[in-house]
């Protein structure tokens, strides 16, 4: 069995010793280097494109808006954003033109010498000014989506202890290691190829689609150096802009950002900000719960739709509530798209709910902890949106945190030039996050996973890729327990579009959950396709393998069915928002140093369900790398805009993660409650690290020096400030 | 790939870097390259020519006495050198990270003059000097006369700083806190030097400085003579406030600045009277 084991990574040893390819690590013959012309203004006419005379032209291509033969535009959920701004540009950084020249440095010195002349107008960055306002960027109201779902008794009519909040945060960049980039070459079919770093190959191909107008074309993924959703939808426009060099230049075109370019043009997570009034029992139980919400898209429509919808969804938290009013709206703004990033909406929900769990525990006086266990959603309780909920975990985690957290803490590091004069707190959050797409979104998407034997090898295709979560040694995993065959006997295709079936994008904690189910029912069909060929009854892959007569490969191929069990109405929000939730508890015991307002991580604990977890060492690894992320988003991580609306601090020097030596102790906890629509029960895990961390950590901080905070990030001078 | 069209002088000795030097006062010189490097990256730099001062081996190392340190001394000599002052080789195991400790020296610190240098508020505090040289010889500026603006320095055009001389009471009482933005790999908010001498129960001597409130590295007199002869005085540190000029930057305020100056000045005196 290879459920349950933690196997090494399949491609962990090529990435450890440099042997992996990367897309900048690839030199097509004749390759050309591409770059990017971006505005430079929030919102203008572009009123001409020019080359400055004096410079040297020789053998560098310029491509605008003109050159495109198919559609103008980044096909994604709508068609509003262009590939090159055509006329009028709305954020800073928005593509106007490319160049291509044969090296590098020639292709960044030129766009110094293509010259815009713009036309200023007026321009809005401010999301709560945004609905309604004169200047229209989407639509005629700046709304690109609006959400509202009501459960129970009017709103306003519950009796009882109210307490009212707001919460903001703002943008938190991805910070994938590797940034981003894409090769495009054209075929000798008249078609084009791209190869680069991207979660979601079959996005780049439908983008490429609409941009060229035909669909001889393929999209590759290079090994990529991390994702977190910033490579899901931002590689299409890569991709885009690389194919258009290429189609005019006949060559090969690699187009690679700067680490600052990446920071200023690329997609963030979204900023909001929330309000919540609750009305609750002098026991804490909630009898009401009304929460909005205003999410900044930026500029263009990009995933924001999507990410306002699992932001509204999670906007009770993990607890039960009979009357609940939940509303948001995602605002248009002139600052770049924001878009996807681990958690996707549901990580800002989840602070503002915990923060104002925090606010009713102070008012009540009763201790944060008891809060939530009085109100903590259980099996058969009914989600905002009337979905029965089964497997629930939040009591198992929440227990298991706390015998954990039992344990006395780690001893305290000396760090040089550190100080001494510190306050100890401790904070605990609670979450769940939906796990796979929101509603019916795998019964629209039925994603399809095939299955190749060749002699004894097994290959899985699938577009599914590893952006450094696991697919390609987790998916072999399921397969070869299904089949009941040794790991080494499977391996995976490259996640070429024109060799793999679409299985949907690499989004969402649906991978292993979702499409890893797939995998599993398609290793069933194999199994069966062999029984048939042989005439054999039995299970035994190895019996049936031995009485093939034929040597000819064998293909089958699963798609998602709908079996029913996700009853969820897209236009009401009414049902099961999701097939199953994860849950999560979070404790973190911290230090803030009181002259500094720094904060030091000592340990953190996390108790998660993840169902089952198929390869135990990297499930750890992907929630300590995700609650890592997250408390980074807490304390250090904060994008800076100048008056434009665009990022100042582009910089690893100045967009501050934590190292390894911010890193606290870690303590992880996996707890099984099984799935039943899941390969071997497991759910999806690569968000929920995200949800809670920020939330514990913001409780810690008023723990240990009374400071309330409301707002992320709590850097050291906000901490300091409050205090 | 990083490349740079302009031309190296790889000096091997310190003849050699002064001479090539004394022709050539615009070469932007390359010791361990932390800064520089970046530099190129960002478009900041744009040398003409480049003198590599990395192969003068006489310029590396401490003595054994630890009072003397070569310009080439790199973060990772001082962490590892048994004579110097703790609070000195704490202070250059906060600078960046390992790579950079093991690449980054106490001369390229000195000389780049930022504001924020991690190692400059401890070579006020301690008196030191710099030994500066050029080919019409060799001349000693207290590191107090050195800074003399915003990344300006007294170094003449064809002069190369060549050693740092620790005074021998350097190790007194020295005290170095860093306020960072991370705990590795991070730019300095505050950086605090400070050191005392104390008779009898009286401070007799009061060495203060800061890096990252002012356009250089300063010495904060006023705290400096609001400690003088008495009992260490943790309220001397409200002074501050008349010694630093802070501005608001893209990695904190100048309010902030302000306020954890004076608060890591007033942690350390309150741990030196509790001493």
């Amino acid at each position: 069995m290879t459920i349950g084991i933690g196997i090494p990574r399949a491609d962990g040893a090529a990435k450890v010793t440099g042997r992996a390819l990367y897309v900048d690590d690839l030199r097509p013959e004749g390759c050309l280097y591409g770059a990017t012309v971006r505005s430079e203004r929030a919102h203008a006419t572009v009123l001409a494109i020019t080359l400055d005379p004096s410079y040297d032209w020789t053998g560098i291509t310029l491509v605008t808006a003109r050159d495109i033969p198919g559609r103008n535009l980044v096909a994604l959920i709508t068609e509003d954003q262009p590939a090159l701004a055509d006329g009028v540009v709305r954020h800073v950084t928005e593509p106007i033109a490319l160049v291509a020249a044969p090296t590098r440095d020639r292709a960044l010195e030129a766009v110094k010498h293509v010259q815009v002349t713009y036309g200023d107008l007026p321009y809005n960055l401010d999301p709560e000014a945004a609905e309604g306002h004169p200047v229209a960027i989407y639509g005629t109201d700046n709304v690109f989506k609006r959400i509202a779902i009501d459960k129970g008794a009017a709103a306003g009519t519950v009796a009882g202890i109210v307490h009212e909040g707001t919460y903001r945060l703002g943008l938190q960049e991805q910070l994938y290691i590797e940034p981003q980039g894409m090769i495009a070459s054209p075929r000798e079919d008249g078609g084009m190829t791209v190869i680069g770093s991207m979660q979601c190959p079959y996005y780049v191909h439908k983008a490429l689609k609409a941009l060229l107008g035909h669909d001889r074309l393929n999209a590759v993924q290079a090994a990529t150096g991390g994702g977190f959703g910033g490579k899901e939808d931002y590689p299409s426009m890569v991709a885009a802009h690389a194919a258009l060099l290429a189609l005019k230049t006949g060559k090969p075109v690699k187009l690679i950002y700067r680490r600052d370019e990446d920071l200023r043009a690329t997609t963030k997570r979204h900023p909001a900000i929330f309000r919540i009034r609750s009305v609750v029992a002098p026991d804490g139980r909630l009898l009401e719960w009304t929460a909005s919400t205003i999410f900044d898209g930026g500029a263009y429509n990009t995933l924001t739709p999507v990410v306002l919808s699992r932001g509204i969804l999670h906007l009770t938290g993990p607890y039960r509530c009979e009357n609940v009013h939940l509303s948001g709206v995602a605002v248009a703004t002139h600052t770049p798209p924001n878009g996807a990033f681990r958690g996707f909406g549901a990580p800002q929900a989840m602070w503002a709910v915990e923060r104002h769990m925090d606010r009713i525990a102070r008012g009540i006086g009763v201790d944060p902890l008891v809060l939530r266990r009085l109100n903590l959603l259980r099996d058969g309780d009914t989600t905002a949106s009337g979905g029965v909920l089964t497997d629930t975990g939040g009591f198992a985690v929440l227990d298991a945190a706390l015998a954990a957290a039992e344990a006395p803490l780690p001893p305290i590091t000396r760090h040089p030039g550190a100080g001494t004069n510190h306050a100890r707190g401790r904070g605990l959050a609670m979450v769940f996050h939906g796990c796979g797409f929101t509603g019916n979104g795998e019964a629209y998407i039925k994603g399809k996973v095939g299955l190749e034997l060749r002699g004894s090898r097994v290959t899985i295709l699938t577009a599914s890729t590893d952006i450094g979560q696991g697919t390609e040694t987790i998916f072999p995993q399921i397969v070869a327990a299904e089949l009941g065959v040794p790991l080494e006997w499977v391996d995976m295709a490259p996640h070429d579009t024109d060799l793999v079936p679409d299985s949907g994008p690499t989004v969402a904690s649906r991978t292993t959950m979702v499409v890893g189910g797939v995998a599993q029912k398609a290793a069933r069909k194999l199994r069966e396709a062999l029984q048939a060929e042989t005439g054999l009854a039995t299970g035994d892959i190895a019996t049936l393998l031995a009485a093939r007569t034929s040597s000819a490969p064998l293909r089958v191929e699963h798609q998602y069915i709908d079996d029913g069990s996700v009853q969820w109405n897209p236009d009401t929000y009414q049902g099961d928002a999701y097939p199953t939730y994860g849950w999560s508890c979070a404790i973190v015991d911290l230090d803030v140093d009181r002259d500094t307002g720094e904060v030091l991580y000592r340990r953190f604990i996390s108790a998660t369900d993840v169902g089952r977890a198929i390869n135990p060492v990297l499930a750890a690894g992907q929630l300590e790398g995700g609650a890592l992320q997250a408390l980074g988003w807490a304390t250090s991580e904060e994008v800076v805009l100048d008056a434009r609306g665009c990022m100042r601090n582009d910089r690893l020097t100045n967009y501050i993660i934590p190292t390894a030596a911010d890193a606290p102790e870690m303590v992880t906890l996996l707890i099984e409650i099984p799935f039943a629509g899941g390969p071997f029960g497991a759910k999806g895990i690569g968000e929920i690290p995200m949800d809670g961390p920020a939330a514990a950590v913001a409780q810690a901080i008023e723990a240990a020096t009374g400071a309330v905070l409301d707002n992320l990030p709590m850097t050291p001078e906000r901490v300091l400030g409050a205090m | 790939m990083l490349t740079s069209p302009a031309p190296v002088h790889r000096a091997r000795t310190l003849a050699d870097a002064l001479a090539w030097r004394a022709t050539h006062p615009h070469a932007t010189v390359l010791a361990g390259g932390t800064d520089l490097m970046v530099f190129l990256e960002l478009g900041s730099a744009n040398p003409t020519s480049v003198l590599d001062l990395w192969g003068c081996t006489e310029l590396r190392g401490i003595s054994e006495d630890g009072r003397t340190l070569g310009a080439l001394t790199t973060w990772t000599d001082m962490v590892r050198h048994p004579a110097l002052p703790v609070a000195l080789r704490d202070c250059a195991r906060t600078v960046g990270a390992p790579q950079i400790q093991n690449r980054g020296t106490i001369g390229g610190n000195i000389v780049n003059a930022s504001p924020a240098g991690d190692s400059l508020p401890m070579w006020l505090v301690t008196d030191a000097t710099f030994e500066l040289a050029s080919v019409r010889g060799v001349r000693q500026v207290p590191a107090s006369a050195f800074w003399l603006g915003y990344r300006k320095t007294a170094l003449a055009p064809d002069e190369l700083l060549v050693r740092v001389h620790l005074h021998p009471h350097a190790g007194d009482r020295l005290h170095y806190r860093k306020v960072g933005t991370r705990l590795a790999q991070a730019i300095s908010k505050v950086v605090l030097g400070g050191r005392l001498r104390i008779e009898g129960g009286i401070v007799t001597e009061a060495r203060v400085a800061l890096g990252s409130v002012a356009p250089t590295p300063i010495r904060a007199h006023h705290v400096e003579a609001a400690l003088l002869g008495k009992p260490v005085d943790p309220a001397a540190a409200a002074a501050v406030a008349d010694d630093i000029a802070p501005i608001d930057d893209i990695r904190s305020t100048a309010a902030y600045r302000r306020t954890v100056s004076a608060n890591v000045i007033r942690a350390w005196l309150e741990g030196e009277a509790a001493a």
